[in-house]
């Protein structure tokens, strides 16, 4: 197995909701939204792994918990070993240089005022990576590197097409010479035929630079083809994840088989038996006790109520996490 | 920093959007216009705005005739108004004036008048028009209660009245980026306390406020320190408005994802707020300045006019307004009332200003 570079372990993170006055009345507790309910991973260096889930479920709220946009309520995000919240290291620019994250929105994540050279020099500017007259040269270096010709350094973001923005954002998190790449729903903005210019060439920026990415998305297909490995979360807790072929074609937890087969096949052939899901997503102010899913899940039972199943590792396919797995493959 | 070459392409885009506002450019030249009066008051008025005459007052304006017809009845361009024939009336104690042919005073540019210095540098007694003889006096607009000109106060009133709608919203501004600022940035208890103190201020009437402010200076409070204090007194609530204004713009832009990209590149606060948040509202905020300004004339004038704004021997708009406010005065010199006008013209001119730069603000919205 190759090198962590980032290890996620038992992350949960919980907004508070402020409190009605009928509430204060009354005396109950505050609410919480419980985004993040003990979330462990593993980032290799040089993977993608792909986060999909359905919406709400907490995939971009891990990526801002990386970048520390969110402190986490408990557990630790470990960069080389090291606690990213720990107070020695709160205040060190160095980290954020080396995770960079790209936003879902091109019309938002690029300041109107300033001119894509600008863009691409401030991240440089503030670390310092570069002196003053060596910026242009790497300016020039990122637009080249994003395919965007070396004129667009002169053009404010509303010049550009939402494709071309979001290469102006991939180059800006690139200046950096990052390690960590995290794609928050990177391409769902764009129309389809922009998508897989912009998924390849991240995917080539990716191997010729030696780059880890994350890469959260709810386009099934997408994830499929970038990642490696995938991880399905479900209320904010990893229900499964795994090497991606194997997760797409064999998914083993009763809510990735669910989710999967809502994808649309391209196989007119291919009526296929569906999983359907009853009900809907549970409030995330009001998580379900022991397995999250269990009030959909076809197979529960009285253990699914109480205990929370934990990630197990299965034979010849990922982790899992649920009690009945073991059965539910053996039916199938 | 070559901040402004940075920038050039947003103000060239926001010139570009006002240049079709056609009102609102009209605005901006009578605005200059009138900022160019302040300026070269001294130059541009006739006479001496304190030069009294026991026996012109009330002189009714005169008009400007431009050809001089001599005793063989031949005419020659020679610009000149016609003096007074004075008659007073014993009875009622009052004069009545009639313009008399025979009487003509010669008007001529770049004439000698009362010194000055220009700009407050360079002395000097030419003024734009005026009499040729200096001793001569003129009364386009018609002359006041103690037969000064009408005219050349008003010109001089014009730097009182717009500078302290300048200075009264200089204040406000920075009170209200600061708060406001602050209210948006840091939200939370902060927030709450600045909009409630915004609320109180707003809630009180604002005339009976200033009055009792305005009475807190004493009579013998030197007329530059009272210019002050006056502007001290519009700001305090001058800058909620504004103070408002800021804190929506930040409120919005805190959440911009380009915000954050800028707080996960590192950028420090001040950064952040200077180099990525400014430019987005600063072209905002000048347009609401630009209509805030208006307020502070009027509520300078109101409280000039009211008595309890600027005294004697300050000019500004309201002081002059002042001598318009007995029914004598209106029936007998309706022309006291010239000032008002200005007032009028002034602030509507900002308005349509302020109205044009607010809709080129954002050149990026369509």
């Amino acid at each position: 197995m190759s090198e962590a570079v980032l290890e996620i372990n038992d992350l949960s993170l919980a907004f508070p909701i402020s409190r009605s006055l009928a509430d204060w009345v009354a005396g109950r507790p505050g609410k919480v939204v419980r985004a993040l309910n003990g979330v462990s991973l593993q980032l290799q260096k040089g993977e993608t792994l792909g986060v999909v889930g359905e919406s709400g479920c907490g995939k971009s709220t891990l990526a801002r918990c990386i970048v520390r946009l969110y402190e986490p309520t408990s557990g630790s995000v470990r960069h080389h070993g090291q606690d990213i919240f720990d107070a020695s290291v709160r205040g060190d620019r160095a980290y954020n240089r080396r995770v960079q994250m790209m936003f879902q929105d091109p019309f938002s994540s690029l300041n109107p005022r300033m001119t894509t050279g600008q863009i691409l020099s401030e991240a440089l500017r503030v670390h310092e990576m570069r002196s003053e007259d060596q910026i242009p040269e790497r300016v020039a270096e990122l637009l080249d590197l994003v395919r965007l010709p070396q004129d667009a350094a002169e053009k404010l973001p509303h010049e550009f097409s939402g494709g071309q923005r979001q290469r102006i954002a991939i180059a800006r998190a690139l200046a950096v010479e990052p390690e960590i790449l995290i794609a928050d729903e990177l391409v769902s903005a764009l129309d389809v035929s922009v998508q897989a210019q912009v998924v390849n060439l991240l995917l080539e920026l990716q191997e010729r630079l030696g780059l880890t990415v994350l890469f959260v998305a709810h386009d099934l297909r997408l994830v499929r083809h970038v990642s490696n490995r995938v991880a399905v979360i479900y209320l904010g807790r990893i229900v499964e994840i795994g090497d991606s072929e194997t997760l797409f074609s064999s998914p083993s937890h009763p809510y990735s088989q669910a989710l999967l087969s809502a994808a649309p096949s391209m196989d007119p052939d291919d009526k296929g038996q569906k999983v359907k899901l009853e009900g809907e997503l549970p409030s995330p102010l009001n998580v379900p006790t022991g397995c999250a899913f269990h009030q959909r899940c076809r197979f529960a039972d009285t253990r699914c109520h109480s205990e929370s199943p934990s990630l197990r590792p299965l034979e010849g396919r990922g982790e899992v996490a649920c009690h009945h797995v073991e059965k539910i493959l053996h039916n199938a | 920093m070559a901040h402004n070459a940075d920038y050039d392409g947003q103000w060239r885009l926001i010139w570009r959007r006002f240049r079709k506002h056609k009102l609102g450019f009209a605005g901006l030249l009578v605005t200059a216009a009138i900022y160019l009066v302040a300026v070269f008051a001294e130059f541009l008025a006739p006479a001496d705005p304190n030069a009294i005459s026991p026996r012109n007052t009330y002189a009714p304006p005169q008009s400007l005739h431009f050809f001089v017809t001599d005793k063989e009845g031949n005419s020659s361009f020679q610009p000149h108004v016609l003096g007074y024939k004075t008659k007073i009336d014993y009875d009622s104690g009052r004069r009545t004036f009639e313009e008399n042919p025979h009487k003509v005073i010669p008007v001529g540019f770049f004439v000698k008048g009362h010194d000055y210095k220009l700009l407050g540098l360079i002395p000097t007694e030419r003024h734009l028009f005026g009499p040729v003889k200096s001793r001569d006096r003129i009364y386009l607009l018609g002359a006041d209660r103690l037969g000064r000109d009408v005219l050349s106060r008003m010109i001089y009133g014009t730097r009182v009245s717009m500078s302290i709608g300048l200075v009264g919203v200089t204040l406000s501004l920075v009170l209200g980026v600061l708060l406001g600022g602050a209210s948006g940035y840091f939200g939370g208890w902060v927030d709450l306390v600045v909009q409630r103190v915004i609320e109180f201020l707003q809630s009180l009437p604002s005339i009976p406020l200033w009055i009792g402010l305005a009475a807190a200076i004493p009579a013998s409070t030197p007329p530059v320190q009272t210019y002050l204090l006056i502007t001290v007194i519009l700001s305090i609530i001058g800058w909620t408005g504004l103070a408002r204004v800021v804190r929506g713009k930040f409120l919005s832009l805190k959440t911009e994802d380009f915000v954050k990209a800028a707080r996960l590149d590192g950028c420090s606060v001040p950064r952040v707020l200077v180099r990525h948040m400014m430019p987005s509202f600063a072209s905002h905020i000048i347009a609401v300045v630009t209509l805030a300004i208006p307020g502070m004339i009027v509520a300078e004038t109101s409280l000039s006019f009211l008595g309890i704004g600027l005294q004697q021997p300050v000019v500004s708009w309201g002081v002059l307004l002042q001598e318009a406010q007995n029914i004598r005065a209106i029936s007998t010199a309706p022309w006291l009332f010239w000032p008002g006008f200005m007032v009028v013209v002034a602030v509507l001119a900002l308005n349509f200003l302020g109205d044009g730069l607010r809709d080129a603000a954002d050149p990026y919205a369509t």
